[in-house]
């Protein structure tokens, strides 16, 4: 570190953190805050739909009126429906099993991504790139086109003899996993590739001469040098789909709701705020850990870069 | 051994490629047929093309979607661009835990409790929601996305130019124009375009935040998908499709060339 800086431009740093960061609070921790309130309340035929409000004008009388009239209400809600309880289960369930898919599949890719010669590399890295940048909507809404009964995949399943009958794969939890799959995979890849592309590759080489197999090196060197890079890619995949709303929304089916739908039916279809609200602060109780772990792992990597 | 190590990586390559590109490809081609029946080819046309022009309600969607864009894309550039100053170059100031805990979460918190949360903020302070609601939504959702990226670029960054600079009397925020602005400009620039395909792309926290009177285009073309699939979709998906893939590979190309050129004159930061 230099020496001790003159207060006046301790002065003009803060202020550079300062802009995003009271941004930051006002429009990301706050809103957190107010959903937190909310949740609290009941839900009222009244604009806003739900009670009680809090004025500033009432002062302190007002104020311990307003805590006297929160209710744990929604939450006891929750707990007593089974509805959200296998809406919440389902959420984990989907996460669980598209994250390891994820992984197996992505990894392969980042492998032979970072195997290909490294003057193809920049190009292999933009192709995994583009479909990211492409709309998220578009690329769900391309897999209805082709899994619909009498889409392109039955059609090819039934020119082929594979199937008799069409089989209906939309409505079902394997579309909502291939939606899932597709749209998260650059998520995947890209931290995982980061980690084999900087890996010493001597070490390989050094494994070899010492007579290790193929396989075993793979899993004795290259797996835990990769783990920083899994570990990001895992909970960067994880943790939106657990809240993910279109993907089920457009490919899954109506028996059981993920809890992302859930929390939309609450809030646009029934119009009942305080408990989408309550669902909202359990989902993220649920992710609490997952994130905090992320951030940590992305603080380090950047300390470790500087 | 070699041999054998190079035919996986190629499969899985060309598979994992087959798998991102093949829907995309399915699509495209599709948005061209001539038949109303999206299953059915009845040659190739461009009917579909004309028939979104005259979509009046599908293309003033498309002139909200990217005026919010456009906006919340250079207000997050600013924001994401001060904080990842502030991370990288301040170190430990009161309060880096919350500060960056703040920066990252955003990047992976789902959604709809992202929107949810922004708009219960909207409704207790009262503002007409529509164009800046949304816009306010967008540049909290991708401010750390361009954090990301203009950080990266930070950190892999020659710092003896900056040090240079000071030492021979520049002030901080004359450096900062001068010297490093202009050498992590090309991941500003990819953070605002990143941060445009977002908003642009974002429907879940539009959803939430926006008013009557701005529907944005994920907005109307989800209302109309949830109909089915009609070749109309079709094509207007194809238009972005080749939009963005049009943005992406000549921003690629001219960061490609200033990076040349910045080699060339001798201050391309070698990490």
């Amino acid at each position: 570190m230099k020496q001790a800086a003159p207060s006046r431009r301790i002065r003009a740093r803060s202020l550079v953190v300062l802009i995003p960061y009271l941004w930051l609070v006002a429009f990301f921790l706050i809103p957190f805050l107010i959903v937190l309130k909310i949740s609290l309340s009941q839900p009222a035929v009244a604009q806003p739909p739900y009670t009680p409000t809090f004025d500033l004008i009432t002062g302190w009388a007002g104020f311990r009126e307003f805590v006297a009239n929160l209710s744990p209400d929604n939450y006891l809600s929750l707990a007593a429906d089974w509805l959200y309880l296998s809406s919440y289960l389902k959420s984990l369930q989907v996460a669980a099993v598209s994250t390891f898919l994820l992984l197996l599949i992505g990894y392969a890719l980042a492998y032979g991504m970072a195997r290909a010669p490294r003057r193809v590399q920049p190009i292999l890295l933009m192709l995994v790139m583009l479909p990211f940048w492409t709309s998220f909507l578009i690329r769900v809404y391309a897999w209805i086109n082709i899994l619909q009964r009498d889409g392109l995949l039955n059609q090819v399943l039934l020119a082929l003899h594979l199937v008799d009958e069409p089989p209906a794969w939309l409505a079902t939890d394997t579309a909502i996993h291939i939606g899932i799959v597709y749209s998260y995979l650059p998520f995947m890849v890209l931290p995982i590739y980061a980690a084999l592309e900087k890996m010493d590759e001597t070490l390989l080489e050094a494994a070899a001469d010492l007579g290790c197999p193929p396989w075993k090196t793979f899993w004795l060197v290259t797996v835990p040098l990769s783990r920083p890079g899994v570990l990001a890619g895992v909970l960067l995949c994880f943790i939106p789909i657990v809240g993910e709303f279109v993907i089920p929304d457009l490919l899954g089916g109506s028996e059981t709701l993920m809890i992302g739908q859930t929390l939309w039916m609450e809030f646009f279809t029934n119009r009942d705020w305080p408990l989408a609200s309550a669902v909202a602060v359990v989902l993220l109780l649920l992710l609490v850990v997952p994130i905090v772990t992320y951030q940590h792992i992305e603080r380090r990597r950047l300390e470790a870069g500087s | 051994m070699m041999r054998r190590f190079s035919w996986f990586n190629l499969t899985s390559v060309a598979l994992g490629l087959a798998f991102l590109y093949l829907p995309i490809a399915i699509l495209v081609i599709y948005s061209f047929n001539g038949s109303r029946l999206v299953t059915i080819w009845g040659g190739w046309s461009l009917r579909w093309y004309a028939a979104l022009l005259a979509d009046y309600a599908m293309l003033q969607a498309a002139v909200t979607s990217l005026g919010i864009a456009a906006v919340s894309a250079s207000a997050a550039t600013v924001l994401g661009t001060l904080s990842a100053v502030g991370l990288v170059r301040f170190g430990r100031f009161p309060g880096v835990v919350l500060f960056s805990g703040l920066t990252y979460a955003p990047l992976v918190m789902p959604e709809v409790i992202t929107g949810l949360s922004l708009l219960l903020l909207f409704v207790a302070l009262d503002w007409d929601r529509g164009f800046w609601t949304v816009t306010i939504a967008h540049t909290t959702l991708t401010t750390c996305f361009v954090t990301v990226v203009v950080q990266s670029r930070l950190v892999s960054f020659d710092r003896s130019l900056e040090e240079a600079a000071m030492d021979l009397g520049c002030p901080p925020l004359k450096t900062f124009l001068t010297i490093t602005l202009p050498l992590i400009w090309p991941a500003v620039a990819a953070g605002w375009m990143l941060a445009f395909a977002l908003s642009l792309d974002d429907l879940v926290i539009a959803s939430f935040t926006t008013g009557p009177g701005a529907t944005t285009l994920p907005i109307r073309i989800y209302s109309q998908v949830r109909l089915g699939v009609t070749p109309e979709i079709n094509a207007i998906c194809t238009i972005l499709i080749a939009g963005v893939t049009l943005g992406v590979v000549a921003s690629s190309l001219l960061a490609k060339r200033s990076q040349m050129k910045q080699e060339a004159v001798g201050i391309g930061a070698v990490r």
